[in-house]
């Protein structure tokens, strides 16, 4: 039987503020435990939690960026559970009134397609604190600096038929919020957080089938895995004779595959209500248009400029803009060269990006400037150097040298454009291969690429090929 | 008739982590059947054109600067319990 895969994800973007969302307590990551819980944080009683205005602006910029709707009014709910890390016992989120609701995204599949991925809607929620289970004999120790931490949620719909294009809805999300200041991004520290509910169905079934929940999963590479092992495991299941079950699962990255989680508790009803210490939340559609107005150029807007100005194609449009700062690299070469973008985007997505990768440095951290590259380009487009030569050069520059000029006016690497001298140096050539030089025109056309070589071989690469291309067939007759 | 069995109010005081008595059991039965009536009797209202309430106060939610107005105070809070160790607090262990 024909399988169809069913993913709908669900995004914890943590929101950068300086302080909480309902108290004054810092957010910084990496402190020392509980030094950043206040009163609020730490449930105690007679305290009264206050909104924070910077979490509602980045909610209504991230709805606006989606195309969805802002609610006039949205109201916070409690969601009731047990557990040590929540210290209330409930934890503030967004219920039936969400701030944000019905958008879509669109995203650019690796074939060039683009695919509309809706947005069911974002809430506003607090964090909960930190576990620690090691090293208390028989006691958990707590650490409560994340509880209140702002996050964003963000739900799908069950949209996406493939693990790859959970990861590219993931990855334009992920560029999103970046674009717009609203989250850091980072996965490791658990800024942009992500669970996968994952289905699978028949095809053709319009029927949705049971699905799982995957959580923990704290990368774009592990969120591909999991749902891949996912899926393989309820085909197999069900082709077993099995039935899977809604339950949630945790992926293990060091076995690479996912296992039922043990329920936090034995029920699982939450009893939202709406939260009495807090008002419903109104939002003007003043502040609305102010903001809209505020909006940086998003992605989506940013890839069809690139298209359209600089004659790109989608994917290399896509790639560019998948991080602003590579996108304002991009565009700071190209103010600084007159070579064409397409060159200039060879080279950052081509050498630039392959050589930051092997040294796990990204574009903002890159040893080679903008202004750098584009000097670099310059010289090969003005023909001073070659292609190959271009490598060298770059080279030098990854490891410190100042500009394309000087590696190029110290190492004496102009490119031999002068036709007398490449003359010359198809004449040794010829004169040193007597041999080949007669199978040559005996008709052993392929040795003419021997000749090329020993020719630039000769001229330490210096020589222009195509010069010597025209120059060897005319001597070579 | 009690709508809550004595079984059903150890489960509560388990998921709570309440410890009560045997001698309270009783009570505890009566007291949240009582509640499980009040609120049957409240549901053979028809409601459905009632918008629900979110608050009772008609006004909205005031909010504040995103500032950092709370230094560390773990020094204070941490005399409230006796359990804390490296800067964390201490609970039963939640996890065999």
């Amino acid at each position: 039987m024909e399988w169809e895969t069913v993913i709908g994800l669900e995004v914890h973007a943590q929101l950068a503020t300086n302080s909480k969302i309902f108290s004054g307590a810092a957010t910084a990551f990496g402190a020392e435990p509980n030094t950043q819980a206040c009163a609020i944080d730490l449930g105690l009683p007679g305290v009264l939690p206050v909104l924070n205005r910077d979490t509602v602006a980045m909610a209504i910029k991230l709805g606006l960026s989606v195309n969805a709707e802002i609610a006039e009014r949205s109201v916070f709910a409690r969601k009731n559970y047990f557990y040590p890390d929540l210290p209330k016992g409930y934890q503030i989120s967004q219920y039936e009134l969400p701030i944000v609701k019905s958008g879509y995204l669109d995203v650019i599949l690796d074939d060039g397609s683009i695919k509309r991925i809706g947005i069911t809607r974002a809430h506003l929620e607090e964090d909960a604190g930190k576990s620690l289970h090691e090293d208390f004999s028989n006691m958990t120790g707590v650490d409560f600096n994340r509880a209140g931490t702002p996050l964003l949620e963000i739900v799908s719909e069950p949209d996406m038929r493939s693990a790859k294009e959970a990861i590219a809805y993931l990855k334009t999300l992920h560029a999103l919020v970046r674009y717009l200041g609203i989250c850091d991004g980072n996965m490791q520290e658990g800024s942009f957080r992500c669970d996968a509910n994952v289905s699978v169905r028949p095809k053709g079934q319009a029927k949705f089938g049971t699905r799982a929940e995957i959580k923990n999963v704290n990368s774009f590479r592990f969120v591909e895995k999991a749902i891949e092992y996912e899926v393989k495991r309820q085909i197999a299941l069900i082709e077993s004779g099995g039935t899977v079950l809604q339950e949630t699962r945790l992926y293990d990255a060091d076995k690479d595959e996912t296992r039922s989680m043990r329920s936090k508790e034995e029920a699982n009803d939450y009893r939202y209500f709406p939260d009495p210490d807090l008002l419903p939340l109104m939002v003007t559609a003043e502040w609305v248009e102010k903001i809209r107005s505020e909006l940086p150029e998003l992605p989506a807007q940013k890839r069809e400029r690139f298209q359209r100005e600089y004659e790109l194609s989608a994917y290399d449009a896509a790639v560019l803009v998948s991080s602003k700062e590579l996108a304002m690299y991009f565009e700071e070469v190209l103010k600084h060269t007159q070579a064409p973008a397409k060159l200039v985007t060879n080279w950052v997505m081509g050498d630039l990006a392959a050589a930051l990768n092997k040294a796990n440095l990204d574009i903002a951290t890159s040893p080679v400037s903008a202004e750098q590259l584009a000097g670099l380009l310059n010289r090969m487009h003005d023909n001073t150097i070659s292609g190959k030569i271009a490598k060298e050069v770059f080279e030098a520059l990854w490891h410190g040298a100042k500009d394309a000029d000087s590696v190029i006016n110290e190492r004496g690497l102009q490119q031999v454009t002068d036709t007398s001298a490449i003359e010359k140096i198809i004449d040794d050539v010829i004169h040193a291969n007597p041999a080949q030089l007669a199978d040559y025109r005996s008709g052993k056309d392929r040795l003419f690429g021997y000749f090329v070589g020993q020719v630039m071989k000769l001229s330490q690469g210096k020589a222009n090929p195509e010069q010597v291309n025209n120059l060897l067939k005319e001597k070579l007759k | 008739m009690s709508r809550i069995s004595e079984e059903t109010v150890n489960k509560i005081a388990h998921l709570a982590r309440l410890s009560i008595n045997e001698q309270e059991l009783p009570e505890y039965v009566t007291n949240l059947s009582n509640i499980l009536t009040l609120v049957e009797e409240m549901s053979q209202f028809d409601t459905k054109q009632i918008q629900a309430m979110a608050h009772p106060l008609a006004m909205s939610q005031r909010l504040r600067e995103d500032k950092v107005t709370e230094p560390n105070q773990r020094e204070e809070m941490q005399k409230l319990t006796k359990f804390t160790e490296a800067g964390l607090y201490l609970v039963p262990q939640v996890i065999e």
